[in-house]
């Protein structure tokens, strides 16, 4: 694997997370993440779907008219969503009943548009590809990591087995409440950030505006 | 009309024509595929629904049992029940012949779609809503499971408002057409972990022998705590689901909907009487 295709793979997972770096895409991380189940497939919805809708886009981007080229980016997205919804709804009918609403929503979800805009329609098919998968692992990096807290958590469990037994079963674990309901996604997507960006100083954005000493202060001075 | 930019030896993708034909040819090959994945899939999704919906139907009968049971038993199961149609106006269940004349393939006939048809359907007054369904069909299905000449079991299409969706559930009653013996919900969209939990299988085996009826009014509760076993009352009481007290209260609604006059309330009385 050479060294550019390697970055274009794993850089997004850390170096330029599309959640944690962009805050793209959060929509769909708090919506869906309170079991793990659900968002691991999720995240395999969402890279198969980024990283075809980029190589299709990649493979006709010389073609594409400027003053079209985001509703041809949307009919193929969109093409692709159905797609998908439909295969899942054939092959894991359960979760596809929890999911429907938002795989369908994975059309606005801007990581997929933001990497069509961005990347396919200036790179070759085979780079746009990788670029789409590589997205789409740094956005199931988030997601996995902030599906863990919520369920162990809030239910206990880790894809559906149970670790902690509840009180309603018997057990001695009083689950938090608040793990279950898509606020505490933004507490933890927020604590994410904060580690992400305490590790990797160079992604913290510079201050655009620096509040100015206090000047009661600054004259007794 | 265009300004010619680049080389010449190069097309001009921003030219009228090409515009229109890279546009047509786009929605010519998404339509073909999203045409073609849609037709070829639909038979194997809509055998997985009739599947889901079989299963929850012997979830609330009581005949699947979690972890024992095996999905290739389902067609075998649902075979004993007998499917009847219920004429919610009239209060009965119409025979067969009826059931032609009304026009009612029993085997695909969607409660859902015909309640938004005119024809099939009415629209409920806010005394009558209880349940928040805002229209009804007027025909539903009942599945009957007869042991030795009596019915066994009553399996009925339930649904109501919660707090964020419409639950689609399966009550089954005991021949006597008061005791419960099993509810299911198969589709709800309610807070995962707080009102979700109405797909709880423990919370669900807290229905099992409760009595719906008393005096023949609907008494069954759904009441904020834990049943106190020594109560008057508890018989006819449900524990409340534990931070979710709208999906409670609603789950409460749609059972005395339709196990209330208006609903199936009627039929199962005479078939008591």
């Amino acid at each position: 694997m050479s060294q550019n295709v390697k970055e274009v793979l794993f850089g997004p997972i850390l170096q330029n997370n599309p959640i944690g770096l962009q805050i793209l895409g959060i929509c769909s991380a708090l919506a869906v993440t309170s079991k793990m189940s659900v968002a691991l497939v999720m995240c395999i919805a969402l890279t198969l779907v980024t990283a075809f809708s980029n190589l299709f886009i990649s493979v006709i981007r010389n073609s594409i008219p400027s003053s079209i080229r985001i509703i041809v980016q949307m009919t193929i997205i969109a093409s692709l969503v159905i797609v998908v919804d439909q295969i899942l709804g054939a092959v894991a009918y359960d979760t596809s009943k929890q999911l429907t609403v938002f795989v369908g929503l994975i059309i606005t979800n801007c990581i997929v548009m933001g990497r069509a805009e961005a990347f396919a329609m200036q790179n070759p098919p085979g780079i746009s590809f990788v670029d789409g998968i590589g997205n789409g692992l740094g956005y199931s990096a988030v997601l996995m990591t902030v599906a863990v807290i919520r369920e162990f958590f809030g239910s206990g469990s880790l894809f559906g087995f149970e670790i902690l037994q509840l009180v309603t079963n018997g057990g001695w674990y009083n689950p938090m409440g608040i793990m279950l309901l898509p606020p505490s996604a933004f507490f933890i997507i927020g604590l994410l950030i904060w580690a992400l960006r305490a590790s990797k100083p160079d992604q913290v954005e510079e201050v655009e505006y620096e509040i100015g000493g206090h000047t009661a202060l600054t004259r007794a001075m | 009309m265009s300004d010619s930019q680049g080389s010449p030896a190069k097309k001009n993708k921003d030219s009228m024509a090409n515009i229109v034909t890279v546009a047509l040819g786009v929605c010519f090959v998404c339509a073909i595929i999203v045409a073609g994945s849609a037709v070829s899939l639909k038979p194997t999704i809509q055998a997985n629904k009739e599947l889901d919906r079989n299963k929850n139907i012997l979830i609330a009968a009581g005949l699947f049992k979690q972890g024992e049971t095996q999905e290739s038993e389902i067609d075998g199961l649902i075979e004993q029940f007998s499917i009847r149609v219920v004429d919610l106006e009239e209060k009965r269940f119409l025979t067969e012949d009826q059931v032609a004349a009304a026009n009612i393939d029993i085997r695909k006939y969607d409660q859902r779609k015909a309640a938004k048809v005119p024809g099939m359907s009415m629209e409920l007054s806010n005394e009558e809503d209880i349940a928040s369904i805002s229209r009804r069909a007027r025909y539903s299905v009942a599945y009957l499971l007869e042991k030795d000449g009596k019915i066994d079991r009553i399996v009925l299409p339930v649904h109501g408002y919660g707090l964020w969706s419409t639950l689609y559930g399966f009550l089954a009653l005991e021949g006597d057409g008061n005791t419960v013996a099993g509810i299911t919900f198969y589709e709800q969209k309610e807070t995962a972990g707080l009102g979700g939990e109405v797909d709880n299988p423990s919370w669900k085996r807290l229905w099992v022998g409760k009595e719906i009826y008393q005096n023949g009014k609907v008494a069954l509760k759904v009441i904020k705590g834990s049943v106190d076993t020594s109560s008057a009352g508890a018989i006819h009481h449900i524990d409340g689901l534990a931070g979710a007290t709208l999906t409670s209260r609603g789950v409460e609604n749609l059972i005395a909907y339709w196990l209330g006059d208006d609903g199936f309330g009627p039929l199962l009385k005479n078939l008591k009487g």
